[in-house]
């Protein structure tokens, strides 16, 4: 397959907020190919949740426009990996998983099939049965994954999916994202705080500026795939990518810093 | 004042109040095994010379107490089920759904706490008749099927769920009827306990609206059955207090049974019920 998946062209979002309006998203124009691992980073505020609810379909563009290309009308266009608390706390790991699937009408057979598989992929096949309390953090987000992966969404949408784990969790975390996603591909827009993450994922970093939010930078990230999250790190092709990300994101974190300033 | 002394000053006001809030319900208990004579003498003494426990059996066969107890369970459970019905939905559309002016919608049903009930009864009574609901168990259940402060508790149970649960069972495919039962509901179920309980006992001991609205004793409820024991010239007080403690007990029981979660949920709320 090949083409774009996802466009976007002037796309904006403003809220209304107590009488005043705010800018959420200006003039962001986007074009993400199929079974690209796009990363967006930025400051906090920056409207990067926004973004991915645009494209989730939770909102919609107060302006310009969002095309998403479907190419099989079966599956789900989209499945989404929250930061947290997106489990469904009285369902089973196995449930959870497959809940999308049965929303669907997929039949008990099938369904236990494909649960299993991305259990296994995620390493939960001994927690099928353990509800989410009984759960580190750390699991339920990789029960998040698998329950994004299993209903083979076209794009998958994930908003800092591994922001609450601890460090060492996180590169666990990563490392399997990208094993699942390379044996499974699809178009991923990753949303994080975190440029060495964006860098250990994607193909491509995406900059968006502090609020009004638009894509203020691209930085294709040329490193090889199949990685390895901790010996990339220690690779000088990755800390001169860290250099050219970090660039314009320092600016738009200390505008951001100074238009809070102005504002309390 | 030292912690100890304060804390017997504390102590000291709180059985004093103890005291004052369990006396009547002591009273009620011993005048209702009391013979006629000791409970309407004077002056009163507080325990009773002979324990005539054959009151209970002379108030039940007094009236028909089983159809009146039978009524009041058919009125409180009704009124619990569609409280529920209400509040869930009414919640719902004002904690997740994008009504224009539902800020205002809100605001409104509010402020009709402030009226009194009182101020309804005639309009109420009207209603019903020219509904023609008059000596019907509709006309007992309907007029508190719906309770703002059910809606207003519910909706902020429902506000504290997590968005992203509400967005990811949106993205698996989820309507907002489904979100609301499959979901929403079974989240909130401390608070629709509450409900449930606040609303059952407020139809239990209700006495005033059943006396009005109906005038056979076939849909009699217990609270007014009771007034079998009053008549113009004089009161049957130990036959009314035996059939009181019957009409209390199963609210006593449910209180027992379910005063924890009844104290949290009203704290939580923030209000009386």
């Amino acid at each position: 397959m090949s083409g774009d998946r996802v466009v976007t062209r002037h796309l904006g979002m403003r809220f209304p907020l107590r009488g005043r309006e705010l800018v959420a998203l200006e003039d962001v124009n986007l074009r993400m190919a199929d079974q690209e691992f796009c990363c967006i980073v930025g400051p906090s505020g920056c409207g990067k949740t926004t973004f991915l609810r645009i494209l989730a379909g939770l909102e919609r563009q107060t302006a310009g426009e969002l095309h998403l290309e479907v190419t099989d009308p079966a599956r789900p266009l989209s499945a989404m990996v929250f930061q947290e608390q997106s489990v469904f706390p009285w369902m089973t790991v196995e449930e959870n998983v497959g809940y999308g699937l049965r929303m669907r009408g997929v039949h008990a057979t099938v369904r236990r099939g494909v649960v299993a598989h991305y259990l296994e992929k995620v390493g939960l096949t001994q927690f099928a049965k353990a509800y989410p309390y009984q759960l580190s953090g750390g699991m339920k987000q990789r029960a998040s994954v698998a329950r994004a992966f299993a209903t083979a969404p076209q794009i998958l949408l994930m908003d800092e999916p591994f922001a609450a784990v601890d460090e060492q969790t996180r590169a666990l975390l990563q490392e399997e994202l990208l094993r699942v996603w390379e044996s499974d591909r699809k178009t991923v827009v990753y949303i994080t705080h975190s440029i060495d993450e964006a860098l250990v994922l994607g193909d491509r970093v995406l900059v968006m500026s502090a609020r009004p939010g638009h894509i203020k930078a691209e930085i294709p990230v040329t490193l090889p795939r199949p990685r390895s999250v901790y010996e990339l790190k220690s690779t000088p092709e990755f800390a001169e990518l860290v250099a050219k990300v970090w660039e314009p994101l320092r600016q738009e974190v200390l505008g951001s810093f100074s238009a809070m300033a102005r504002a309390s | 004042m030292s912690v100890r002394a304060r804390r017997a000053l504390l102590y000291a006001l709180a059985t004093a109040a103890g005291v004052v809030m369990a006396f009547p319900f002591v009273w009620m208990l011993l005048t209702s095994v009391k013979s006629e004579s000791e409970a309407t003498a004077f002056p009163p003494g507080l325990l009773p010379t002979q324990w005539l426990f054959s009151n209970y059996a002379d108030a039940w066969r007094a009236a028909p107490f089983g159809r009146y107890f039978l009524n009041s369970a058919i009125m409180a459970l009704g009124t619990i089920a569609l409280s529920l019905a209400t509040a869930a939905l009414a919640a719902y559309a004002l904690a997740r759904m994008r009504v224009p002016g539902r800020g205002l919608i809100f605001g409104v049903l509010l402020a009709t706490l402030v009226i009194p009930p009182e101020v309804t009864l005639i309009p109420n009574y009207i209603a019903m008749q020219r509904l023609g609901w008059y000596n019907t168990y509709l006309a007992l259940i309907v007029p508190f099927g719906a309770s703002v402060f059910n809606v207003f508790l519910l909706r902020q149970a429902f506000l504290q769920l997590p968005q992203e649960l509400y967005d990811a069972a949106v993205l698996e495919g989820c309507g907002h009827l489904r979100y609301l039962w499959r979901f929403a509901v079974p989240l909130s179920r401390p608070t629709l306990a509450i409900i449930a309980l606040l609303t059952g006992i407020r139809a239990w001991n209700d006495f005033q609206w059943p006396l009005i609205i109906t005038d056979t004793a076939d849909l009699r409820p217990i609270q007014v059955g009771l007034t079998i024991f009053r008549s113009d010239v004089s009161t049957n007080f130990q036959l009314l207090m035996a059939g009181s403690v019957m009409a209390l007990a199963p609210i006593v029981v449910l209180f027992l049974l379910t005063q924890r979660q009844l104290v949290q949920g009203i704290a939580r709320s923030g209000l009386r019920g």
